[in-house]
């Protein structure tokens, strides 16, 4: 089984303070993973270095077999890496179906062309159309993604990482701050959009996590603990102790 | 388009498609056609300079304005690139008079353009890395660079006198020529006419709509596979390019360029003028040059303080409209669509009164105390309006202060009821 994202002996430290001390952790390709752990576990972090806007300590991250340690967000992205953010990360005075065809241009060749016009490719119209029928936004499309409510921009933010086609998806907390029934809505979205890539997700909802995920990583002061199928997490001494004896925060 | 949840959010989302009617040709050739009767309709022949000069200020604004209002970066050096490629197109004139290059002057502003891009390209190789507070120190500081480069590059700069050239030497193309200010307005209103629709349509391309995902979230945009930098640098070179073609008009109509051309002075007035006309739309800029070289051009016939004025739209823009003239236009688009446009006029007549009660106020009390600093001792009288005042008795000045004082206090009370009225004359329902 080849692996879509490995980490190597990963460092992270903030001048003195280590956040991150030293994960191995390989997540095979096409399945769905979920890393949990105590507030201040370093789960954020871990997203920050696997995606490039910070720079590992020590250590190395390979994408899909490739070095991709020191490398710039733009160039992992273009790797086939796309991620969303827990706070959400949006571009608030384009409309929303600018909003996601922002996120397709560059996978479908444009870069930085100023020779031909956006509004004419009927490829990155109809795949950004795709998406926000998917997403359920078809609706709101000429609105500025400023005003869309909480849980609409949330579906904006999981839209914008899908949207370019990439075939690792890391989602930061896509639930967070959402009622059961717009989680359950988010959980259905997020099976449908990642079907047939790699997803790797932070959440601390549980039951979305035991819903979702094909194995679990563990985290807890910046070390992976477990690394294993969600019932064998489950049952693991060790993880009751350090996190889900602890009342996970819903 | 009418459920209640649709309506709310119209005024926005008009903003959001804003511009989407210039994408006809027909808006195109209309402007073609104004453009080109302007002069034969307006008969005053003060009118043709003013034109002139206002042509250029809307291709150096619309060229400003990819920067900030469409690649939020703030410059205060944007001038740089104006005079820059004015001073290599006015070069570039020199030598085409003098025989040693073949450059007829419907083409200098092209070199100028060429000029400005030079040099974009070379500042904006480092000035562009990030926006905000250091992308508009860096621009401050590439102008001051500017200001002691002028010093000692006399040959480039020509000193204080500057660099003249002479337009009538230059080859002809097509037999065109250009002696008379008449003639020079048609040459820059078809570089105007171009370099507007080629911004436009530099909005419309991938790296111009990036620009826009850049300007509002650049993190955002570097993790959908786009360098912010990058994005940024591409729209700062196209944004010389269009500043030096401004430039190189210039040249062509005044015949002359100073290093104050690219002082200070110009960048501020190209960021007043983009900032009245409205940031955050494509033709705000338009409507500021416009606006803004009127002003200054009447203004300064009356008044030596008529900088001071400009200033006090500038706040006034920054203060209670922000969103610039157009802006206000386009807010009164919905009320005009829903044919209420009649319910304003009563209640805009009353502000617009009050306005003027209040600007004569202030603007005897400001021309007072100018009068009073600036002329001999022995002189106090001047003309103010309809009357001789005297600036060292005490009554002028009562009067005027009074006259303020009852405009703002007019003001603060049709303001509200004019906004009262637009909200109600904008509220989404039955048309009539």
């Amino acid at each position: 089984m080849s692996a879509a994202i490995e980490l190597e002996g990963v460092h992270k430290h903030f001048g003195v303070t280590p956040i991150i001390r030293g994960v191995d952790l390989a997540i095979e390709a096409g399945t769905r993973q979920a890393l949990i752990g105590p507030n201040g576990a370093g789960k954020s972090t871990l997203f920050n270095l696997i995606t490039g806007k910070y720079p590992v300590s020590r250590g190395r991250i390979r994408l899909k077999g490739e070095d991709v340690t020191g490398r710039r967000p733009n160039e992992i992205n273009r790797r086939g890496l796309s991620r969303s953010f827990q706070v959400t990360n949006i571009f608030p005075r384009l409309s929303v179906f600018e909003n996601v065809r922002c996120a397709v241009l560059w996978s479908m060749g444009y870069g930085y062309a100023f020779w031909r016009f956006v509004d004419r490719s009927r490829e990155a119209r109809e795949r950004t159309e795709t998406v926000l029928e998917q997403l359920n936004l078809t609706a709101r499309r000429d609105v500025p993604a400023g005003v869309l409510s909480y849980a609409e921009q949330r579906a904006l933010e999981i839209g914008i990482t899908i949207a370019g086609g990439a075939d690792v998806i890391l989602l930061d907390e896509p639930t967070s701050g959402m009622s059961r029934s717009e989680t359950e809505q988010v959980v259905q979205l997020i099976r449908q959009v990642t079907a047939g890539r790699t997803l790797l997700m932070v959440e601390h909802d549980m039951s979305v996590v035991f819903d979702l995920a094909d194995r679990i990583a563990v985290l807890v002061y910046g070390q992976v603990i477990a690394h294993d199928t969600p019932e064998r997490i489950r049952a693991s001494a060790a993880v009751q102790e350090a996190y889900l004896g602890v009342p996970a925060h819903a | 388009m009418s459920t209640p949840a649709g309506a709310t959010t119209r005024p926005l989302a008009v903003a959001g498609a804003r511009g989407r009617w210039l994408r006809g040709s027909g808006v195109w050739l209309l402007a073609a056609l104004v453009v080109a009767l302007l002069p034969v309709v307006i008969r005053t022949p003060v009118a043709v300079p003013v034109m002139n000069q206002m042509g250029i200020a809307i291709v150096f604004a619309l060229s400003y304005n990819m920067l900030l209002g469409q690649g939020g970066m703030l410059s205060f050096g944007h001038a740089v690139y104006f005079g820059l490629g004015g001073f290599i197109a006015a070069h570039a004139l020199n030598h085409a008079g003098q025989g040693t290059l073949w450059l007829p002057l419907p083409l200098v502003p092209l070199v100028g353009g060429l000029g400005g891009l030079l040099f974009a390209a070379l500042f904006g190789s480092f000035s562009t890395g990030r926006s905000g507070t250091v992308f508009a120190m860096i621009s401050l500081g590439i102008a001051e660079l500017m200001a002691a480069s002028s010093l000692i590059f006399n040959e480039f700069f020509g000193g204080e006198e500057g660099i003249t050239a002479n337009r009538t030497k230059a080859p002809l193309l097509l037999g065109l020529e250009f002696t008379t200010d008449r003639q020079v307005y048609y040459l820059i209103a078809f570089w105007a006419l171009v370099t507007t629709a080629l911004m436009y349509a530099f909005s419309r391309t991938p790296v111009g709509r990036m620009a826009n995902a850049v300007r509002d979230n650049p993190e955002r945009a570097e993790f959908v596979g786009y360098s912010a930098r990058w994005v940024r640098y591409v729209t700062f070179c196209a944004s010389g390019f269009f500043a030096g073609i401004a430039g190189g008009l210039f040249a062509a109509n005044y015949e002359i360029l100073t290093a104050e051309n690219m002082g200070l002075n110009a960048s501020g007035s190209v960021l007043l003028m983009t900032y009245i006309g409205g940031i955050g739309y494509f033709l705000g800029p338009v409507l500021g040059a416009i606006v803004f070289t009127f002003l200054q051009s009447m203004l300064s016939d009356y008044t030596d303080v008529w900088l001071l004025y400009l200033g006090i739209v500038f706040l006034a823009t920054v203060l209670f409209v922000p969103m610039g003239l157009t802006g206000i236009v386009v807010m009164h688009g919905a009320v005009w669509r829903a044919r209420r446009l009649g319910r304003l006029v009563l209640p805009y007549l009353a502000t617009a009164a009050a306005l003027a009660v209040a600007a004569l106020g202030v603007v005897g009390l400001v021309e007072m105390i100018h009068v009073l600093v600036s002329a001999p001792v022995s002189r106090g009288t001047r003309r103010l309006f309809w009357v001789l005042v005297n600036v060292r008795t005490v009554t002028p000045w009562v009067a005027f202060a009074a006259i303020a004082v009852a405009g703002v206090l007019a003001l603060r009370w049709t303001m509200p009821r004019a906004g009262a009225a637009f909200a109600e004359a904008s509220r989404p329902g039955d048309a009539r």
